[in-house]
């Protein structure tokens, strides 16, 4: 299925990157499984987004939690936790 | 009522007044202004960007908005957001609440930035004279919005 992620702020300047399209597989079908799948890729993946680092997600701009489901069309953006104010 | 996001500079009183314009029902404002500083954990800051989540950052600035109105009895509420670059002595953020009384007006108020804090989708860069680095969230942002959790049930 096809997803759009998003990198924002200090994780989008360690893995060089602010988004893409990514075409997954269905098996891959929760915030959990992508985070999983974007690891593998290894290198400043496997480390910025390593269990154990402070990590936020939303899907389709809600907060998610790694249960969250992840379907077609989804905006799925990952961030480190929010500084504003 | 409203939330905006804008890298320009923003006018309490002209908000404030628009804000109270024609409504006698009006018997307090409580407001917050969030500023720039010159230094953080102990380090000169001579400026600072802030990037957020267009689109995202609204949604979660509406329904933290919501949330207050619905617990506390106020009537109109103003949140506006800057982006972009800001120095020392720059606004960063404008909260303001309009209600009959202060008490419901001030902790909504309150409520509204312990939740921005933790929940709005807003980062911040500094740049140090040893260099750029992005600010750390703290936990005392997270223990003062845990302080509005309503109580856990104990119903099994």
């Amino acid at each position: 299925m096809k997803i759009k992620v998003l990198y924002l702020a200090s994780l989008r300047e360690q893995l060089g990157k602010s988004g893409e399209d990514l075409e997954i597989p269905a098996a891959t079908s929760t915030v959990a499984g992508l985070r999983a799948l974007l690891m593998a890729r290894g290198g400043a993946w496997q480390a910025a987004l390593a269990q154990g680092r402070a990590l936020r997600v939303a899907v389709n701009q809600e907060m998610a939690q790694p249960a969250t489901p992840v379907k077609p069309g989804d905006e799925i953006a990952f961030f480190p936790p929010v500084t504003g104010g | 009522m409203g939330v905006r996001i804008q890298t320009k500079d923003f006018d309490a009183g002209a908000e404030i007044a628009a804000l109270r314009r024609n409504n006698p029902k009006i018997g307090a404002v409580a407001s917050f202004i969030g500023v720039c500083r010159d230094a953080n954990e102990g380090t000169a800051v001579t400026k600072m960007t802030l990037e957020h989540y267009p689109g995202m950052t609204e949604k979660a600035l509406e329904k933290i908005v919501a949330e207050a109105k619905a617990r506390w009895d106020v009537m109109e509420v103003l949140v506006v957001h800057r982006v972009g670059e800001l120095k020392p002595t720059d606004q960063i953020v404008l909260v303001v609440v309009t209600g009959a009384h202060r008490g419901e007006a001030f902790a909504a108020c309150e409520f509204i930035m312990d939740y921005l804090k933790t929940r709005a989708p807003f980062w911040k860069k500094e740049e140090t004279p040893q260099g750029a680095r992005w600010v750390e969230a703290r936990a005392s942002d997270d223990e003062a919005a845990q302080r509005w959790e309503p109580p856990k049930s104990s119903a099994a």
